[in-house]
């Protein structure tokens, strides 16, 4: 039988969360022996090869391309789960659903006090996916079924979770794996 | 207008007022009207009179609805905007005056003459669609009669002369001059009965002040404004309370949409109402009273004044009231500003010392510490007039009506899709049915009993009963019929506490915003059958978590509403094949992005493999 497939993203994230995945250190040895990371960031597959067992979003969605690849990962995987913060409620991306579009485009490309933009040309580019009115998280897109708090969760939250979800056991976080005080 | 001149306003109406802090409320009240806003200038001019910060005076300005920072019309129109003016035919009416005065609601005519707005129900609702034109009250609009006000308005300049019609009884009174009608449908023994004036008062100061709230304990009366409290025990608690200083509050402050019983009571009756409050004086040891009367209700208040002076003059106010020694006591009202949450004994205890109308925590409840800091207790209008009849009849004529735990006469106000809309005195403990039949709502769909904060019930539970151990109510009965969108209703509702809620808590300001949004989905079709679990859960967390009677009901209409139409709510969600969120909408989420770039989405939205 085949091994189970992983897949991950960062959508509106930082990369932390990736971060933290890494951080489970040489436990990603035992990990690649009983899975095989399908479209990740870690691997560079750009695109799903089969059905996933796992996906792990990092992030919030906040532009069209990052829906479009959240719904991919729904399609493609049979448990999505939430990676930290920004996934889980939107995070720092979203402080700007305070400001609307155009105000935010003036101040990082035109007013912001470090900018050097004398033709104050805003980007248009088509390549560059246009941005939702607020950032979201990411089960107000799709059906998400776990969400793992934390910015980022630690490795040893995100081993617990992982390898709890790959052997259908109940996930067990103990209180110090998701208490930020 | 000069900065002079605002400063010599607000010196005016201080040296009306005085210069304590709690008279705020006044102030700004009366500073509105003559400057039609209470600006930055008057902000200021007021703080250094009554010598406090700026931010207090801005918090009240900012809290109440009818008053405004920004420059407001000389004539305000305010449409009364709740559920039963909606199916009488708000959206015709609010048309006409936009088209009429060539601007939309929550805007200033360019002139400065109009301010058309909406606001939550102003007590109306058995003559819906209504308004209020600065303090006058306009009744069964449609948009002819709309365009009419708007011309004689442009005409005239006065709103009182749209008052061609006078309603019955004391609306006709040259004080309140009203086309408002009391529509009283069915006067009863206990509140409609009765008419020696002096009486009631007479028979309490001859007994001892414990004796009174004996005969009220045994009356076993409970608070009229929906709540039940016991209110021979809050007397007694009061009474019992430390302190020489104590105040008893009527609270007119009837803000529950559908409720309409305490206008009726005020325009017919304020010597009851006024009798009652002064038997609650002498029982709990009390020199002053308040009437906090809700600011749709101006149009009453020159009569319910002069009312007062009579009073005075008779001897049935002031000092040694009826000729008892010792006993002093005096009434006066206390306006307020249109706020819902007012109604909240002790948000409607911080409005009264001129603060914004937040609730307080509780303990200490007003009977211990009030108004002031003082022993204060707060009763509804309907309360105070069954005291009245309680001393005037004898405990036992009260008791003997009703059932065992709610004993006596409830006012209902009836509104909605039923033939006769108005005022009922009836038993408690009268099954739904029957008021139905009363008011010729038989074939209603659904009844909401209490208004928005209580409980919709629908037909298979019309044997249900009113009284306070099934169907509370402060009087509240919205009859819809058969025709009428339950979810619709709930909406609309959810609205109301959305812009009631007075922001301290998050629970409720924030939730009822959540909850709002979720159902909105709902009906517009884009909700999964979780949506409505999560609404449930939501729905408990507001209820459980908020801080006062106000956020602890706002989820009600959802959560009632759930439990007995669950499948008017099941027909319309469904799941999603991919497992999408059928709640979010790409293409709306993105319309801002593409106005501000110019051009439409070139991704393929669902192109990535």
């Amino acid at each position: 039988m085949s091994k189970p497939r992983i897949a991950t993203c960062s959508l509106a994230g930082c990369f932390g969360c990736h971060m933290s995945v890494l951080d489970i250190d040489e436990r990603l040895l035992e990990l690649v022996d009983v899975v095989e990371f399908d479209k990740s960031p870690i691997t560079d597959i750009k695109k799903f090869d089969g059905r996933c067992r796992i996906g792990l979003i990092e992030g919030g969605c906040a532009n069209e391309e990052n829906v479009a690849v959240l719904r991919a990962f729904r399609r493609h995987c049979d448990i999505l789960v939430s990676l930290g913060d920004c996934a889980t409620m939107g995070g720092i991306p979203a402080l700007r659903n305070l400001v609307p579009i155009d105000e935010c485009f003036r101040e990082a490309y035109i007013d912001g006090p470090s900018t050097h933009n004398p033709a104050k040309i805003i980007p248009r580019d088509v390549e560059l996916p246009l941005l939702l009115d607020k950032v979201r998280p990411a089960h107000e897109i799709v059906r998400i079924d776990y969400l793992l708090p934390g910015c980022p969760p630690s490795a040893d939250a995100i081993w617990a979770a992982v390898t709890a979800l790959l052997s259908d056991k109940p996930i067990d976080l103990p209180y110090q794996l998701i208490k930020y005080d | 207008m000069a900065s002079e001149d605002i400063n010599r306003v607000v010196g005016e109406i201080g040296l009306r007022h005085g210069r304590e802090r709690w008279r705020l409320m006044d102030i700004v009240r009366d500073v509105q009207e003559r400057l039609g806003a209470v600006g930055p200038e008057a902000v200021d001019a007021i703080a250094g009179w009554l010598g406090i910060a700026r931010v207090e005076v801005e918090g009240v300005v900012g809290f109440y609805s009818f008053l405004s920072s920004g420059q407001r019309g000389r004539v305000v129109i305010r449409l009364c905007d709740d559920v039963i003016d909606r199916m009488a035919g708000y959206d015709a009416v609010r048309a006409a005056f936009e088209g009429a005065l060539g601007v939309k609601v929550g805007e200033t005519t360019p002139d400065g003459e109009f301010t058309l707005e909406r606001t939550a129900c102003i007590g109306m609702c058995d003559q819906a669609p209504a308004a209020l034109v600065n303090d006058v009250v306009v009744t069964n609009l449609s948009s002819d009669k709309a365009r009419v006000i708007v011309r004689m308005l442009r005409d005239q300049k006065d709103p009182s002369k749209l008052v061609h019609r006078f309603g019955d009884g004391n609306n006709s009174h040259p004080l309140v001059r009203s086309m408002v009608e009391n529509n009283l449908r069915k006067a009863g023994p206990i509140v409609f009965s009765g008419q020696t004036r002096g009486e009631a008062i007479r028979k309490a100061l001859a007994i001892s002040p414990a004796e009174v709230i004996r005969a009220i304990k045994t009356s076993r009366l409970r608070g009229r404004g929906g709540a039940g409290f016991p209110t021979g025990m809050k007397w007694e608690f009061a009474r019992a309370a430390a302190g020489d200083r104590k105040f008893v509050i009527c609270n007119a402050d009837e803000g529950e949409p559908g409720t309409f019983k305490d206008r009726v009571l005020l325009t017919e009756l304020p010597d009851r109402v006024f009798a009652g409050l002064t038997i609650a004086a002498y029982a709990v040891g009390a020199a002053e009273g308040i009437v906090y009367l809700r600011a749709e209700y101006a149009y009453l208040r020159r009569f319910l004044e002069q009312v007062l002076e009579k009073r005075r003059a008779d001897g049935l106010l002031g000092r040694s009231v009826c000729g008892k020694p010792g006993f002093d006591f005096d009434i006066r009202i206390q306006m307020g500003a249109g706020a819902y949450i007012c109604g909240e004994e002790t948000a409607l205890i911080n409005s009264c010392e001129g603060l914004r109308g937040e609730p307080r925590n509780r303990p200490p409840f007003p009977a211990q510490r009030g108004y002031l800091g003082c022993p204060t207790v707060v009763n509804n209008v309907e309360t105070l007039a069954c005291v009245t009849r309680i001393l005037e009849a004898g405990p036992a004529t009260f008791c003997e009506r009703g059932t065992h735990q709610s004993s006596g006469t409830k006012l209902l106000s009836i509104s909605g899709d039923c033939t006769l809309p108005g005022v009922y005195e009836v038993d408690m403990g009268i099954t739904l049915r029957e008021v139905l039949e009363l008011c010729g709502g038989e074939d209603a769909a659904a009844v909401q009993v209490g208004g928005p904060s209580r409980e919709m019930v629908g037909p298979a539970e019309f044997h249900r009963t009113i009284d306070y151990d099934d169907l509370a109510t402060g009087g509240a009965v919205l009859v819809f019929g058969p025709d009428r969108n339950i979810v619709e209703i709930v909406s609309a509702f959810m609205e109301f506490f959305v812009h009631e809620s007075c922001g301290f808590c998050t629970p409720c300001r924030v939730g009822t915003v959540l909850l709002k949004e979720k159902l909105d989905r709902v009906i517009a079709g884009r909700g999964e059958p979780k949506d409505l679990e999560d609404m449930l859960e939501l729905a408990e967390t507001i209820k459980q978590t908020s801080r006062c009677g106000l956020g602890q009901a706002s989820p009600n209409p959802v959560l009632m509403t759930l439990r007995s139409f669950r499948p008017v709510y099941d027909a319309l969600v469904k799941p999603d094949p991919h497992g999408y969120r059928r709640g979010f909408d790409l293409q709306a989420s993105l319309r801002e992005a593409e106005r501000v770039a110019g051009r439409g989405s070139q991704q393929h939205q669902e192109g990535v493999p």
